[in-house]
């Protein structure tokens, strides 16, 4: 892999072609907020957090840091004022969601984010897919995914499997940012958390 | 069953025996059977020709055949007769024997089916002189009404497949490529980036298994001229896939088509089984050594499939989510190899590219916009239907001269071009060149060719809310920004239309706008705002108006209008009464109704129905309703004027 | 849903695709023009015999319109919600069908005869507002014509 130079917010970064913004930065100890992303899962891209400005020639424009790949001669600013107004617009969204989640507290005192004007129902999940990737890709289980699509989009529970493997596992439960699969789910009783219950609400 | 074509001169042998049994002169009657007409009942038209020529003992002297769409969709059934051109409109089966009898023996036009042009007052009955057609250039649309698309021969016979018989026997791959880029072939389907420029990047990516693929999931509500094209004239699509696989070096091509049209899956099936009969599809294409297969591809009804590499994850049996386009299709796509896609209407321009040359092409349309565009023309305008004009059309030629202005005397408000990608463009544009540089900087876009005209009826924060509706619905739900941003959108929103909008809204759908076009994962989340931007652009008064005065100016809006009766004009006829579904109309006979606010669910049904020379229902918004009579008030009946 | 269904015709059509995985939406589709819905059944034979995980079958069927995981209507009605439907009064036609049949949007009647969807824009925006009964397309349609059309189906 032969090695390129790009620039993260001023400084001159070398780093090996393949690797993310996202990853080349933190390589450089330079801090860049990630809600959806593991080092040990698949990139999903979903959050959005990790959002930087990236210019090349007179081009700019905002990429997600942990799909983006690092090339020669980019020019990359993790906390222009337009990726602030982002985060905290973001941070603001997904507060409507998990408005005690310690880890968007944390964001939201690190961005100067006051509350939320939005309302929403607080149903604890932001939708990272932490856990459906770590059950898919770690345990090869695929107990846990997304149903729905859009605003119905939310993670439910595979009875025919989790009812088999959930109770001894656990171990998507360490990765909820919000804590709402350790809240709301003991592994045993699956409640208002499966495929059925998703259908009971959407459907006809 | 077919016969293998092993050669161009095989194809060209057969298209000459296809014309030597083919009598020029001898009259064809051609009916529409595309969606629209079929829905107005064209199979029952078609079978009554067929059965009244044979019953006046025609058979030997006159066909009929059923042809792709002929683009007036709103005057459907339409019914061409050939060799003269003739067209009737709105043709419906107990018309039949007449129009034989008259026309096809006695040689004489049935008038009343002919269309009228009232501003002329004549009628018109020749195709080409009807100014809905006049002003078109039909070079990819116009086949369809000459073509069956179930016979391969009437393709041939217009000399399909030539194009690909040039390019496979006297061009090489790169040359095909260059004239494709020379002739700057901007994609059809919505981006309108250059095609050859996408096919550029797709062969030059590292060598191994590629893939061509058309795009037909066309979901842009409003828009269906990929549908015609693909039901119409399947084979012009499969040459346009073929000849860019062999330009590109992908040996294998994907046709996605959206299940919401069976039509179009239908014939494009029948047309690729009809190819691979006829040898071209398979092994060593008309003996050129040059090798392609071709899979057909259901979609399962989500919007968001059809952008192009949701539509990818989905050929690989994966749900169709898009993926970040960090790394390009073209270059790493269906199964992490090069793909290009384009849309339908791009690949039907790829023939006649091939058969007349870039430089031909090049002199039509704009400095930046080669060709021409199809584009549907629907909403509130006269003349609803498929229409193809070059690139540089104005947007008052396409929707007055062709389209014949808006219906009912009502004025022009806007047109929203560009689908739920796009946005509304005022009167005051109405000059503007049809170019896609032109429409973005208006601030909206080419789009695939959906053109959506309002008029005065129109309310624009309920255009806006509506698309972001949509939108929230089709959006795949995966980013925060798409998902979250555009559902707070439409909270907003329903509260304007609601009466309950606040200061600062506005303002608020302004900074959420900014955040959804930077940070969305792909095209559907960051052209999201526009509708909504264009909206506030051009028409912020109207949202004005439903915040501060909680009046809905275009009186539309359910909660911010009331439907009030005027005893002046009210003559007691009942029709509302009988159609009012909740008995919200009070009245009797020869007594002024009214309606009980408290009961009406504005459903708008009694002011539907209200005949227009009396107009007693009106819709009343930001003023107070005038109370209940408090006595019955007994109708006087004066002369009304017709 | 405790529903039997024949399950020979789900070993047809997977027969058919060659247990192909990335054929996995056709398969549901045929599955779905089978059965009228996706029976949980044959989603379990379809998951084995592809070697695809539920939770991505169930993915599917959740994210596209065409599938229904619950059993649907002898009768589909569909209201096209299209702009240019839109734009000539698509969301009253879809009240009037809606009180008529006495379903809301996007259900199922508890007898199993009626299912009323809507559909982002069919195609045929000359013919708008258009009401789609059992794949026969009606334009414009009058209350007496949704009377008349219902009232056909049994």
């Amino acid at each position: 892999m032969s090695e390129i130079t790009l620039q993260i917010d001023g400084k001159e970064i070398k780093t090996e072609e393949g690797v993310t913004l996202l990853e080349a930065a933190r390589e450089a100890g330079i801090h860049i907020p990630t809600l959806c992303y593991s080092e040990d899962l698949s990139t999903y891209g979903a959050c959005r957090i990790c959002s930087v400005e990236i210019t090349r020639g007179k081009r700019t424009r905002i990429v997600a840091s942990c799909c983006y790949p690092a090339q020669d001669g980019l020019v990359v600013t993790t906390n222009s004022p337009r990726v602030i107004k982002i985060r905290k617009m973001l941070i603001e969204l997904m507060l409507a969601y998990a408005p005690g989640a310690k880890v968007l507290q944390d964001l939201a005192a690190e961005y100067g984010v006051e509350g939320t004007r939005f309302k929403a129902e607080p149903n604890l999940c932001i939708l990272c897919g932490l856990c459906m990737r770590y059950c898919a890709e770690v345990k090869r289980a695929n107990a846990i995914g997304f149903v729905g699509r859009g605003t119905t989009r939310q993670i439910a529970f595979v009875p025919e499997i989790a009812l088999g493997t959930c109770a001894t596992c656990k171990e998507c439960f360490s990765l909820c940012p919000t804590a709402k699969l350790p809240r709301e789910t003991d592994g045993v009783c699956l409640q208002d958390l499966t495929v059925d219950d998703f259908l009971a609400k959407h459907s006809g | 069953m077919g016969i293998t074509l092993a050669s161009p001169d095989d194809l060209a042998q057969f298209r000459q025996e296809i014309l030597n049994e083919r009598d020029p002169d001898m009259p064809i009657v051609t009916v529409c059977c595309g969606t629209g007409c079929q829905a107005y009942g064209s199979a029952k038209v078609t079978q009554a020709f067929i059965d009244e020529i044979e019953k006046q003992g025609l058979s030997a002297k006159v066909k009929t055949k059923s042809t792709g769409c002929h683009g007036f969709c709103e005057r459907g059934v339409v019914v061409i007769i050939l060799p003269d051109e003739i067209c009737y409109l709105r043709v419906k089966p107990e018309d039949v024997p007449e129009i034989v009898t008259k026309t096809l023996v006695d040689k004489e036009i049935v008038e009343r089916l002919t269309f009228e042009d009232t501003e002329a007052g004549q009628h018109v009955a020749q195709e080409s002189e009807i100014p809905f057609y006049k002003h078109q250039s039909r070079l990819v649309f116009g086949n369809n009404r000459f073509i069956d698309p179930k016979s391969i021969e009437d393709y041939v016979a217009r000399g399909g497949y030539g194009a690909l018989a040039k390019a496979l026997t006297q061009m090489k791959p790169e040359q095909v490529l260059d004239e494709v880029k020379k002739a700057d072939v901007r994609g059809r389907g919505g981006g309108g980036f250059p095609a050859g420029i996408k096919w550029e990047t797709t062969r030059n990516a590292p060598a191994g298994q590629k893939y061509v693929i058309v795009n037909c999931d066309e979901g842009d509500p409003g828009a269906f001229m990929d549908r015609s094209l693909m039901e119409g004239n399947p084979h012009c699509v499969l040459e346009g896939l073929i000849i860019g696989g062999y330009a590109i070096g992908a040996t294998e091509g994907f046709v996605y088509v959206r299940q919401e049209y069976p039509l179009a899956l239908d014939n494009i099936l029948y047309a690729i089984e009809q190819a691979e009969n006829h040898g071209l599809l398979g092994e060593t294409i008309l003996g050129s050594g040059f090798n392609f297969t071709v899979k057909v591809h259901r979609g399962a009804g989500a919007f968001v499939s059809g952008e192009s590499s949701a539509l990818m994850s989905a050929i690989e049996g994966r749900v169709g989510e898009p993926r970040p386009k960090y790394i390009r299709t073209a270059v790493s796509g269906i199964w992490g190899r090069p793909s290009n896609l384009n849309n339908v209407e791009t690949w039907a321009n790829i023939p006649l590219v091939i058969e007349k040359g870039a430089e031909w092409y090049r002199s039509i349309g704009t400095e930046g916009s080669k060709g021409t565009k199809i584009f549907s023309l629907v909403g509130k305008v006269n003349n609803t239907g498929l229409v193809e004009v070059p690139m540089g059309a104005t947007i008052r030629q396409i929707i007055f001269d062709i389209g014949g202005g808006i219906p009912n005397g009502k004025k022009f408000k806007a047109v929203q071009t560009g689908g739920p990608s796009g946005g509304c463009i005022p009167e005051k544009f109405l000059d503007t060149q049809i170019d896609f540089d032109e429409l973005d900087k208006l601030g909206s876009m080419m789009g695939s060719g959906g053109l959506i005209v309002m008029d005065e009826d129109t309310c624009m924060v309920d255009v806006a809310k509506y698309f972001i509706s949509f939108l929230t619905e089709e959006s795949c739900g995966k980013c925060v920004p798409c998902r979250e941003g555009l559902r707070q959108m439409l909270k907003i929103l329903e509260r304007i239309t609601q009466g309950e909008g606040q200061d600062g809204d506005i303002e608020l759908l302004e900074e959420l706008s900014e955040v959804i076009v930077d940070a969305s994962l792909c095209a559907l989340g960051s052209t999201a705002p526009n509708p909504v931007l264009s909206t506030i652009k051009y028409f912020r008064e109207e949202y004005e108006a439903h915040i501060k005065e909680k009046r809905c100016p275009a009186k539309v809006c359910k909660a911010l209008t009331s439907y009030y009766i005027d005893p002046e004009k009210c003559t007691a006829c009942r029709l509302c009464f009988k159609n009012c579904p909740t008995g919200a109309v009070k009245g009797d006979k020869g007594i002024v109704h009214w309606i009980a606010q408290e009961e009406c669910t504005k459903c708008g049904v009694c002011f539907e129905v209200c005949p227009a020379r009396f107009s007693a229902v009106v819709r009343l918004s930001g003023e107070p309703v005038p109370p209940t009579p408090e006595e019955p008030i007994k109708v006087v009946r004066k002369k009304v004027k017709a | 849903m405790a529903v039997a269904i024949d399950a020979s015709r789900v070993e047809e059509i997977l027969d058919k695709y060659g247990e192909d995985s990335s054929a996995l939406i056709q398969i549901l589709l045929d599955v779905q023009r089978e059965y009228r819905w996706l029976p949980k059944e044959a989603l379990a034979r379809v998951s084995e015999r592809l070697d695809v995980p539920l939770d991505r079958i169930y993915q599917i069927g959740t994210f596209y319109k065409a599938f229904s995981l619950v059993p649907r209507g002898r009768h589909e009605v569909q209201v096209c919600m299209g702009t240019a439907c839109h734009v000539r009064g698509a969301p009253r036609l879809l009240d009037r069908v809606s009180e008529l049949l006495k379903l809301p949007p996007n259900s199922t009647s508890s007898d199993l005869k009626f299912t009323l969807s809507t559909v982002n824009c069919l195609g045929c925006c000359a013919l708008g507002p258009v009401l789609v009964v059992d794949g026969d397309y009606h334009s414009k349609p009058s209350t007496e014509d949704l009377k008349r059309v219902f009232d056909a189906c049994e």
